[in-house]
């Protein structure tokens, strides 16, 4: 599955709803930026799309979900450790195999963080760390991604080239933006979130960043 | 002042406290007390380390007691902690940890003998218990997003192993070597019941009046655990818990019929042996509640309350010596060494000392556990008082003290007295091995008459009062919203 088709989605925080009831449907090649204010329900939004679709998808939530205490290399190994038996894991706990490490040094080096590799994740800088929770997910090898503002510390040309290395990698992107631009140079679609509803939803050759500010 | 729940608390418990006095036995009944304590304080600076042969072993056997028990315990408790979440677990876990390690000794002596396994297991059991339940409150406590966020399919074991432990990895290995210090001073008073430990190297230079030989093992035992940062290393680790067991001593061996003899008749309540029925059951019950148990629990719960309390005074009165808002670098090292020394120092082994100097009666009991108790808490909140940043023109002295500091630790200063409300009762119930009458006290006494049967039965009521205690104490920390980590 490269596409999914959710409806009725809804969540409550505290008894009020904060999303939905909504439905979007979401087909394989598409790429979906959600928009909207902070606290409109984008983080929420893809957090339920991510319990939808989990099997097929990799995530980067807003908080990264790294295990701060562990290197870069065993954070980016986390994202295959279905892939390897018990002991094969156990073992690259101790000490990593030499295949696993070139594989995702390779990944660290089109991130250009690849001289961090032993660097433990809580000693990182935000930046850094946002590359490596996207390493993770790009390392997980799925066909789609769902991603929560995966580039909102990096600055310009950075984030340019992630975003560029995420849609050359995942064939479907579900991903929140608050980054007007970004999300109309690399995404096909944009869903504008409001109130927990979908306020908006085009290809984005038919918009212009205008056409989004009245969302915000 | 009085609408504030934390001090109408503190009040409640001072008037229980007070109340418990006008019950209590306190008194000192030696004939000479103060010459003997003035001749116990010269032994302690005039030590004699060369004395006895067997203190060098008696501190090697203490170690190495330590090192195996905590290990035992700790890999024991890792795994009960995985499965913490079941509620049979939970009850199983808080019952082994409310049975006191001597009681435990004592239990075990009965059927394994001096064999080293019991002094093993004495420390094992209930530190299984007490690691079970913090190693999985620091568990629960790591982040759980990382987990959520493996590819589905991921093995139990794989993710447990990346996405949970790291995180909690230093606070684990912090709180297991905080629990080797209170492994340490365990050991240490198991040879009041006779294992070959310092404890009763020091009961028997006591006995003989040799105060030089006491103070020296008291003061080789304070350099072993202010030491222990530098001897014990994550490297060295291996080596000494594989090292360990063999230096545990002989001991006797096992005697196998004892074993089986202790659980198909010993401990078999003596109206069912005698097949005197239910009936006969229920008078021995009554009778054994009624002479024994009560007025163990009486005195337990009095000698505790009073103890809490004057746990409580020491505590405030003894944080400034460390605290940086206080005095000069000297007095502030002067005032760690004091606390250290407190702190490193079993209840049981200051209580025994005090006993010895003063004469039986509830006040070594209630000065032991202060000092000890209030020596720990003492230190942990002159340590949190030193973080609080004071505006440039704050009072000083006395007024520092009563406006500045004491209203901003005095939460935390509440949460672990509560928390060490049952560690108090605990020890309460075993200082009466030492001959104050409350729990412990009948439990030895059956011992010895060789009724493990009322033994038994007087251990698992100790068990239900600690229980008890404990929630008690838990409910009133969640009343009040105190949190803190746990402390031995």
């Amino acid at each position: 599955m490269a596409g999914f088709n959710v409806s009725g989605l809804t969540a409550s925080f505290d008894g009020e709803r904060v999303i939905g009831p909504l439905s979007l449907h979401v087909r394989e090649g598409e790429r979906v930026a959600l928009v909207g204010r902070s606290g409109a329900g984008k983080s929420t939004l893809i957090g339920l799309l991510h319990q939808q679709v989990n099997r097929f998808s990799s995530l980067i939530p807003q908080n990264l979900g790294l295990v701060n205490a562990l290197p870069v290399f065993h954070n980016v190994y986390m994202g295959r450790l279905d892939a390897n038996a018990t002991w094969y894991n156990i073992l690259t706990l101790v000490r990593p195999f030499v295949k696993d490490t070139n594989e995702v040094k390779a990944l660290l080096v089109e991130l250009a963080i690849s001289e961090k590799l032993w660097i433990p994740t809580a000693s990182l800088s935000g930046g850094q760390r946002q590359r490596v929770a996207v390493a993770r997910a790009l390392y997980q090898n799925s066909d789609m991604l769902l991603a929560d503002e995966p580039v909102s510390a990096l600055d310009g040309p950075a984030a340019h080239q992630v975003m560029k290395l995420l849609n050359q990698r995942f064939l479907t992107s579900v991903i929140a933006l608050h980054d007007v631009e970004l999300a109309l140079a690399y995404c096909t679609r944009i869903v504008g979130i409001q109130d927990g509803q979908i306020a908006l939803d085009e290809p984005s050759e038919k918009l212009t960043p205008a056409d989004i500010m009245p969302l915000y | 002042m009085l609408s504030s729940p934390t001090v109408r608390i503190s009040l409640i418990f001072t008037a229980i406290a007070l109340v418990g006095l006008v019950f209590a036995d306190i008194a000192i009944t030696a004939a000479n007390p103060w010459k003997d304590l003035g001749r116990f304080f010269l032994g302690v600076i005039t030590p004699d380390f060369f004395s006895t042969e067997g203190l060098a072993t008696a501190l090697l056997r203490t170690v190495a007691f330590a090192f195996v028990g905590v290990a035992l315990g700790s890999v024991c408790g890792f795994l009960l902690a995985l499965v913490y979440r079941a509620y049979p677990v939970r009850i199983f876990c808080a019952f082994i940890r409310a049975i006191h390690e001597l009681f435990w000794a004592l239990i075990f002596l009965q059927f394994f003998g001096f064999h080293p396994l019991t002094g093993v297991l004495a420390i094992a059991i209930p530190y299984s218990g007490i690691f079970a339940k913090v190693y999985s409150e620091i568990l629960e406590e790591a982040d759980p997003e990382p987990g959520r966020l493996l590819p589905p399919g991921t093995g139990v074991i794989s993710a447990f192993l990346f996405a949970r432990v790291p995180d909690c990895w230093v606070q684990l290995r912090t709180y297991t070597a905080y629990r080797l210090e209170c492994g340490l001073r365990s050991s240490a008073i198991l040879g009041f019941v006779g294992l070959p430990t310092l404890g009763f190297y020091l009961e028997s230079a006591f006995s003989q009046g040799h105060y030089s030989d006491a103070g020296a093992m008291l003061i080789l035992f304070y350099v072993l655990i202010a030491t222990l940062p530098l001897w014990v290393k994550p490297k060295l680790l291996p080596v000494y818990i594989l090292g360990a067991p063999f230096f545990l001593g002989e001991g006797m061996p096992i005697v196998w019929g004892n074993v089986t003899r202790f659980f198909t008749q010993d401990i078999v309540p003596s109206p069912l042996k005698n097949e005197e029925g239910w009936a006969g059951m229920g008078a021995w019950l009554g009778e054994l509640f009624v002479d024994q148990a009560l007025p163990g629990i009486w005195n337990t719960v009095i000698l505790t309350q009073i103890a809490l309390v004057a746990t409580g005074i020491i505590a405030l009165l003894s944080f400034p010596l460390i605290s940086t808002h206080f005095g000069g670098p000297a007095r502030r090292t002067g005032g760690h060494v004091f606390l250290v020394i407190l702190r490193s120092t079993p209840e049981y082994i200051l209580a025994y000392i005090l006993l010895q100097l003063w004469g039986p009666s509830m006040l070594p009991a209630v000065v032991a556990l202060a000092l000890h108790n209030g020596g720990i808490i003492g230190h942990l909140i002159g340590r949190q008082s030193s973080s609080i940043g004071l505006r440039p023109d704050a009072p000083t002295g006395l007024n520092r003290y009563t406006y500045e500091l004491v209203p901003r630790i005095y939460r935390s200063f509440l949460a672990f007295l509560f928390y060490r409300w049952e560690i108090i009762m605990r020890e309460t119930a075993i200082l009466g091995i030492l001959g104050i009458y409350t729990l412990g006290f009948y439990v030895d006494s059956a011992i010895q008459n060789i009724q493990f049967d009322k033994a038994m039965v007087l251990i698992l009521i100790t068990a239900s009062l600690n229980i008890g205690v404990d929630i008690l104490g838990r409910v009133i920390r969640r009343k009040l919203a105190l949190q803190t980590m746990p402390t031995c």
